[in-house]
């Protein structure tokens, strides 16, 4: 094939287009979520209709994420690495949705209750302990302050891996009995892992 | 508890959700991925589906003949046929809520036979037609609590438990009914597959002490909104017991047995620190993963109009209290 017969470069108007593109999708599909929800158009139970999937769709977004930088080094065209900081945003926005909406609808601002459900019950004290390290990625995540960390910063993002594993057992430990969707995501993040053995044998040691 | 007088229920066209709409909202739903997202993993529907609506059920419930009992009666808004019928906890054919709408209809109740037996002196076999004829059909309107902290309101339509058990005269020695659902892999995806299913070890059981099994309250349901059950609610007949957690109201039941020792249940065999054999509906006891307070009611209505109540001692119906005198709620959950 012609086209990868040399490194791609992506001109600075096909990078702007790709990222409006990232930006429409994703924003707009969870614009779409909250709209549907509010006109009784997300099934039987739009509060869980919208929680789930919100919560879900943050997992898929960061498995992206997460397959963004072995994709830069595989394919001929490293550029794409330019659109993980923007994924990644997304991943930790669609977890705030998940927890406000969780918090907005499913307990209708109970703070005690909140409190007491994100301190009582393991599954979401773990999924609330993802939200703040996405959270800590999504502040430190300006190129500005990415500088001045120096390589403090690469320590800090290493714990989007923590993360997505937190993530996986906080969705895992919320189901009754065995789920077979369940078991798919984590084999999607035990690729995902395995495609940096290297880089994890580096940190091990 | 008897509530106020409140005239019949069947529903008038204003009621019913336009079939149009409700399919267009379907398939609108489908496009965005909301619904059946485990099917794009589970064989039978892909990607392609989205557009097509081959899953929209071919069922079309039978009228049935039935009075009304006023006793049974509580003037809370009623959850909607559509949502009643396309938000289920059936693991037999998925573990998704909107699995059981889209999967039941490979399921055939022709032919069924419902067999009480054990330890009664005259054990019968019932066919689906002596299921809607036999006994005097009623109409009652319940809550229903699922374990899961989410409520609903549904007519049902159906005889008492112990009009049944009284046909076979149970034995004095019998102290408890076990109760269990049909076993047709190849009509249930999720007793084809362990992943599909839950996990579970089919056939489904359920269980119920005999002086609970005889309560009033006990209904065996055939129907709701008038018609017959859809399969996704447990046709062709299934257990309504509305002060206990929903997964005790057991579906589609083709044997009733009669025993003196406590029958195993489905749940609490699989998780016996949060499921118990009672499960009565407690707001004082939570399940271990989350509160048992307060629920949130299923009715019409976007995300603004949620309703989140509080969740009331044996779900309200506290003519059941005496069945428990002088037991600890806490220990036997």
């Amino acid at each position: 094939m012609t086209l990868f017969a040399r490194p791609v470069r992506l001109t600075q108007w096909q990078l702007l287009s790709t990222k409006i593109t990232v930006h429409v999708l994703l924003t707009g599909y969870l614009a779409l979520l909250f709209y549907a929800g509010v006109t009784d158009n997300l099934g039987a139970d739009p509060v869980k209709a919208l929680i789930h999937t919100s919560g879900i769709s943050s997992l898929k977004i960061l498995f992206i994420t997460l397959l963004v930088s072995p994709l830069a080094s595989l394919l001929p065209c490293g550029d794409v690495i330019k659109l993980r900081r923007m994924l990644g945003i997304y991943a930790f926005v669609y977890a705030l949705s998940h927890f406000l909406a969780y918090i907005a609808f499913e307990l209708q601002f109970e703070w005690s209750q909140v409190v007491s459900e994100i301190i009582a019950r393991p599954y979401i004290t773990v999924g609330f302990a993802a939200l703040i390290i996405l959270t800590l990625l999504t502040l430190t995540s300006p190129t500005v302050i990415r500088r001045k960390m120096g390589r403090r910063w690469q320590t800090l993002h290493n714990f989007i891996f923590v993360a997505g594993f937190l993530i996986i057992v906080h969705y895992w430990w919320s189901l009754k009995g065995i789920d077979f969707t369940a078991l798919t995501y984590a084999a999607i993040g035990l690729v995902l892992l395995l495609l940096r053995k290297n880089k994890l044998r580096r940190l091990i040691r | 508890m008897v509530k106020r007088f409140k005239p019949s229920v069947r529903l008038t066209e204003n009621d019913v959700t336009d079939e149009a709409i409700y399919q267009d909202r379907r398939r609108y739903l489908k496009a965005m991925g909301f619904v059946g997202a485990s099917s794009l993993l589970a064989g039978k529907a892909n990607a392609i589906d989205w557009f097509s609506d081959d899953d929209e059920s071919s069922f079309k419930g039978k009228p049935l003949d039935f009075s009304v009992n006023e006793n049974y009666r509580i003037s809370e808004t009623k959850t909607p046929y559509e949502k009643v019928t396309t938000y289920n906890n059936f693991f037999e054919f998925g573990t998704g809520k909107e699995d059981p709408a889209e999967y039941a209809d490979e399921f055939n109740t022709e032919p069924w036979t419902l067999t009480v037996d054990g330890m009664v002196e005259k054990p019968f076999t019932l066919d689906h037609a002596q299921l809607l004829n036999k006994f005097e059909l009623e109409e009652r309107i319940y809550r229903l609590r699922c374990v899961e902290a989410w409520s609903m309101v549904i007519p049902w339509i159906g005889f008492e438990l112990s009009a049944l058990l009284k046909e076979a005269a149970p034995l004095s020695s019998a102290k408890y009914v076990a109760l269990q659902t049909i076993e047709r892999p190849e009509q249930m995806r999720g007793q084809r597959s362990r992943f599909v299913g839950g996990g579970i070890d089919y056939p489904y059981v359920e269980g119920l002490r005999l002086d609970e099994a005889m309560h009033p309250l006990a209904l065996m349901t055939v129907g709701l909104y008038g018609k017959t059950l859809p399969p996704q609610n447990g046709a062709p007949i299934r257990l309504a017991v509305p002060w206990k957690y929903g997964f005790k109201s057991i579906k589609s039941i083709v044997r009733i047995t009669l025993t003196d020792k406590m029958p195993p249940t489905t749940w609490n065999r699989l998780a016996p620190q949060e499921y118990g054999f009672y499960a009565n509906v407690n707001p004082q006891v939570d399940h271990p993963r989350w509160s048992q307070a307060s629920e949130r009611r299923i009715t019409r209505g976007g995300l603004f109009s949620q309703e989140r109540i509080a969740t009331q001692l044996f779900n309200g119906y506290s003519e059941v209290a005496s069945l428990y005198k002088n037991m600890d709620l806490t220990r036997f959950f």
